[in-house]
């Protein structure tokens, strides 16, 4: 009986196979053939703009800072956004039932407005006559240019990534019970020790499991750096995409970039793992 | 500090809905060129709409995309769970590893591996060039997750024992799964068609790199005309589209307040 059950999950385990391994598979291959299907490590090496008959990299040509910028303005995203989000969701897990289910709702609804034109309107909210610099332009400050800046980019994915913050930090904050917090203020506990000694450490999954979940878009984003930051510096993601769908496609060296994003992002996410140790099956995954 | 909190909250939820209202003002402005300037108040757009070919043969193809693929992505999530629920832990906690991978993986890369794919596959096999078909793979794929996910927790709290009551109690092992486990699993699957839908509608990333110019979905319709001045019909159908989901998501919510309110009686 059970193994017959244990075979309910083999369309599934083939599925996966073809799906998911093996295309991953072929972007390890591409990353290590050159066009005949030879082994190279050409790809890799012009990432880093490494001369292999000088020995030595060419910081200034390679992808490195690209990586790096893109790292960089995840790392604000992610930060930025947790900041946002902590009260917000702390708040909406104190209120009652019937608000909870109200608040959520709407904190899902704008994912149902396309994100290419929340990102537009944003975009125009931001630019030199727009509605943002009207407004302060009425207290005699401005106009900012901040429209094709890292501020620009860095402003659209806190706006987009936001929900994917506040909800699994509700999801978790929501179980942090009332008597918890009581006990501890009867304890003599005042409001920032609560916070530090409560509910800070009893959220520590939520926040690990909303991190992943803004950085990991964030860092690999393509269209809201091309959109807000004008063309002039590109993201990870920016390159990736030229490189498959561009001008002058390099499928070699686009899956070589894609290796190296897959990696950082695992190696980051293990950071992440290593601070919570409980098991993904109890810990019963995403919650949306 | 209630009051602060409240003003915090409102403050988050107006900047969050702001850009929203804006695509909705629009929608109903006059001007074509000049994409967020507002002139006249006009219908015009939403009668556009209903002629505009690429996009209405957008919608058709992200909704045939979002059922199909949440039919099928419900489907093979459900018995993968089952499957899954019923392995020993080494196993069990393979198969989850797998089934986490496309959900953490970066779209893009998720994309670009799958055109890398279908681009091989379609030298042998035609049905796999870029289109209808591959962006149904697609999206399947990387909904089941969402499924599985939503349906492990269920089955966890579930009795084991009322099962294997079911069995002793003469039935075929088809009608106690029907009888018994389904209801109990149910919530979890509803849950998981939903999200797979909402992610299969919502997506850009992966339906950029896997469809072709055959079949595009409405977010590769928008990605195209966003680089270009963007036609105010899709402010339109974006708008239509809110508004639906908005209405549904009201009706829900008031059905589980009432639910709860039922249930408080009840305790009382």
């Amino acid at each position: 009986m059970k193994k017959k059950t244990t075979a309910l999950a083999a369309p599934f385990g083939i599925w996966m196979a073809i799906f998911t391994i093996v295309p991953i598979a072929m972007v390890l291959w591409f990353a290590f053939t050159d066009a005949n299907g030879q082994f190279t490590l050409a790809n890799v090496q012009e990432i880093f703009a490494f001369d292999p008959s000088k020995g030595e990299t060419l910081w200034e040509d390679s992808f490195v800072s690209t990586i790096l910028y893109s790292l960089w303005l995840g790392f604000l995203t992610t930060v930025i956004s947790l900041i946002i989000a902590y009260p917000l969701a702390f708040s909406i897990s104190r209120a009652t039932e019937r608000v909870q289910l109200t608040m959520v709702m709407l904190v899902m609804l704008p994912m149902w407005m396309n994100f290419l034109l929340r990102t537009q309107a944003i975009k125009s909210l931001l630019s030199e006559s727009g509605l943002l610099n009207q407004f302060i332009g009425l207290f005699g400050f401005g106009p900012l240019e901040i429209l094709n800046t890292d501020a620009a980019i860095v402003i659209g994915l806190v706006y987009d990534f936001l929900p994917y913050m506040i909800l699994p930090l509700y999801s978790v904050m929501v179980k942090i019970g009332k008597s918890e917090i009581e006990a501890a203020q009867d304890l003599g506990a005042n409001t920032f020790s609560v916070f530090r000694r409560v509910v800070l450490p009893l959220s520590v999954p939520g926040i690990l499991n909303g991190i992943t979940m803004v950085f990991v878009p964030s860092v690999s984003t393509f269209v809201i750096s091309t959109l807000l930051g004008g063309s002039k510096r590109m993201m990870i993601g920016d390159v990736i995409e030229s490189m498959f769908v561009g001008e002058a496609p390099n499928m070699g060296v686009g899956s070589a970039l894609s290796l190296v994003l897959m990696v950082l992002i695992f190696l980051c996410m293990a950071c992440t793992r290593l601070v919570d140790k409980s098991d993904d099956y109890e810990k019963g995954g995403l919650t949306l | 500090m209630k009051t602060l909190s409240k003003i915090y909250n409102i403050i988050i939820f107006a900047i969050l809905y702001f850009p929203i209202v804006m695509v909705i003002v629009f929608s109903f402005n006059s001007a074509r060129y000049t994409p967020m300037e507002w002139k006249d108040f006009s219908f015009q757009w939403y009668e556009l709409l209903f002629q505009n070919e690429e996009i209405l043969s957008a919608l058709s193809v992200t909704l045939e995309v979002a059922l199909i693929s949440t039919l099928a992505a419900t489907l093979l999530g459900t018995t993968a769970a089952i499957g899954i629920h019923a392995m020993n832990k080494k196993l069990r906690s393979a198969m989850l590893t797998i089934n986490h991978f496309p959900m953490v993986n970066p779209e893009i890369v998720t994309g670009v591996a799958f055109m890398l794919l279908f681009v091989a596959l379609a030298v042998v096999l035609p049905l796999f060039k870029p289109g209808f078909f591959t962006l149904c793979i697609a999206h399947i794929t990387f909904c089941t997750p969402y499924v599985v996910l939503q349906i492990m927790p269920k089955l966890r709290q579930m009795d084991r024992h009322l099962f294997e009551a079911a069995l002793d109690l003469g039935c075929t092992p088809f009608r106690a799964f029907v009888k018994v486990m389904v209801p109990e699993i149910l919530p979890g699957i509803l849950t998981g068609a939903l999200m797979a839908f909402t992610m299969s509608l919502d997506d850009f990333a992966i339906s950029y790199f896997t469809s072709g110019s055959s079949a595009q979905t409405l977010s590769v319709t928008i990605y195209s005309m966003v680089k270009r001045p963007v036609t105010p019909e899709i402010y339109a159908l974006s708008t239509l589209m809110f508004g639906t989901v908005l209405v549904l998501l009201v009706l829900a919510n008031i059905g589980q307040i009432r639910d709860i309110a039922s249930r408080k009686k009840r305790a009382r």
